[in-house]
């Protein structure tokens, strides 16, 4: 365990994970917003966003995701000029995070809409029989009972979003693989010693997310 | 219908309504993908030089190379060597550790639990890492791109479906196996020969979706230097000097292939539902686990 009692190794380790959270924290906010929006246009009324919300769906589930940052950073970067920041290190980041968001949320749009479809259609119909708009039956009937069904599903894409964002590295952000694959290149010797701390690190953030959202979800779910 | 939830059959007036929408959309839309085309335009990606390699064989500074027989396919076929090599493994890891888990003894269901519960929560490119750069310190012997990619994919996907395997053997109806213990099968005959059969029939979709998965997570070895399709892709655009283009076109190959097995998997689900092989509670169980695993995979996918 020596390697990591040289400070300068330790703080490779702690920015590895806060980038990791980082990527994690902006990625997740704006994949849900996304996400909502893109569902909102799968269940609408109008063909042509019923298209527009599959149509991203299709392109992102069926990409992978190393695809897409690399898309990112060559695509969105290098060839049409998207430029977040002067700093190469901010703008990377947010160039993975723009990947990381973009893919994510078509995960979340599928999530929503699975869960809309879960509320049965007497609910809808109830509402509209004694006179309830539709924007009344959406808030008051339709989406809370949608929402309760969403939580577990949103929390496995947390979850799997987190560990997405290690592939945010193929573009240059120093995020925890990197630093493990960078610590492992030096210290050979100890290599199962920092696997371990790397690995057990993800496990210790995860699996406590895993169980506080499948408790939340079963203490949220409509029982029919 | 998905929609019938939300509003009702409209009327001639939503309908007027909804068209109008349409058409507003419908411009919005296609001024978004013109300004898309413009943006890659203003830097020439839409050149016939940088096309004309997916159509046919160019010479690139006195290189005759051609994008399909050289770098496609050969890195397709190495995409699906892992991919295949990957989903069989983890199947086999899958069947174990779901079975593990379901143990009467302590000894061997916590163990179990414990290493699942891991590999679903490490991702899997921090595990290739650790193969292809620490392998030889571990093991003596460097481990081949090949190797750390499917023994990557194998763990983390495994142990996916291993949650997935357990929730369907758990859903077959307990009759079942209170009729076979009555018979006097032994504990592993019941397993083998009355839960297993059962709740594999209705998990065959989830295998295929979770296929899905490992295909797109192959995309790590890049990252590696397995030359699998990503990888292969990249050295065809470091001849023909078209990264943008060379992405679309890998993009497109990999959604056709995704999605040809989507649909395999939602053909079995018909097939199974039409076959009746699927009862109430297995499905409920499947499908709540495959939500789940959605994030692994697709999401999770990822690494």
């Amino acid at each position: 365990m020596d390697v990591f009692l040289d400070p300068a190794n330790r703080q490779a380790y702690l920015d590895g994970f806060l980038t990791i959270l980082k990527l994690t924290g902006a990625s997740a906010l704006l994949a849900l917003v996304l996400g909502m929006l893109l569902a909102a246009c799968r269940v609408s009324p109008v063909p042509v966003l019923r298209a527009l919300g599959a149509g991203w769906v299709h392109l992102f589930r069926n990409t992978p995701l190393t695809l897409v940052i690399l898309f990112c950073f060559f695509g969105l970067y290098s060839a049409v000029g998207v430029e977040f920041s002067e700093d190469i290190h901010i703008n990377n980041y947010w160039l993975a995070v723009t990947g990381l968001s973009a893919y994510t949320a078509a995960f979340v749009c599928e999530a929503i809409r699975s869960g809309i479809n879960t509320v049965p259609v007497g609910q809808a119909e109830a509402a509209r029989a004694l006179g309830l708009s539709f924007s009344q039956n959406l808030r008051l009937i339709i989406l809370p009972q949608a929402m309760r069904s969403v939580v577990a599903p949103l929390g496995s894409i947390l979850i799997a979003l987190t560990k997405n964002a290690t592939i945010a590295g193929v573009i240059g952000v120093a995020e925890a693989s990197s630093a493990m694959k960078a610590l492992i290149e030096s210290n050979g010797d100890q290599t199962i010693a920092i696997f371990a701390v790397f690995a057990l690190t993800f496990v210790a953030l995860l699996v406590p997310v895993g169980y506080a959202f499948s408790a939340l979800a079963n203490r949220l779910v409509v029982r029919r | 219908m998905s929609a019938s939830v939300l509003y009702d059959h409209p009327g001639p007036r939503a309908r007027a309504r909804n068209r109008v929408l349409s058409v507003v959309f419908a411009v919005l839309l296609v001024a978004g993908l013109y300004g898309i085309y413009r943006a890659f335009d203003s830097t020439q990606q839409w050149t016939w030089q940088k096309w004309q390699p997916f159509f046919e064989t160019v010479t690139v500074n006195g290189q005759t190379a051609n994008f399909w027989t050289d770098y496609a396919w050969p890195g397709l076929l190495a995409t699906l060597q892992a991919a295949a090599t990957a989903m069989l493994l983890a199947l086999a890891f899958g069947l174990v550790f779901s079975v593990a888990r379901l143990s009467e003894h302590w000894w061997i269901r916590v163990p179990a639990g414990v290493v699942v519960e891991f590999f679903r929560a490490v991702p899997v490119l921090l595990m290739i890492f650790f193969l292809s750069f620490g392998g030889f310190w571990v093991f003596g012997t460097l481990i081949p791109p090949f190797w750390s990619v499917v023994i990557g994919l194998t763990l983390y996907n495994g142990s996916v479906l291993a949650e997935a395997f357990r929730a369907g053997i758990r859903a077959v109806p307990k009759g079942q196996s209170e009729a076979a213990y009555s018979l006097g099968l032994t504990k592993g005959q019941v397993m083998r020969v009355i839960l297993i059969p059962q709740a594999a029939r209705s998990m065959l979709p989830v295998i295929v979706s979770q296929l899905v998965v490992v295909l797109k997570d192959t995309a790590l070895g890049y990252i590696v230097s397995y030359p699998e399709l990503m990888l292969e892709g990249s050295k065809g655009y470091a001849v023909f000097t078209n990264a943008v283009p060379t992405f679309m076109v890998l993009a497109l190959i990999y959604i056709v292939i995704n999605g040809l097995l989507t649909l395999v998997a939602h053909l079995l689900e018909r097939r199974a539902n039409r076959l009746g092989v699927t009862n109430p509670a297995t499905k409920a169980a499947t499908a709540a686990t495959a939500a789940t695993g959605l994030g692994g995979g697709g999401g999770g996918s990822g690494a």
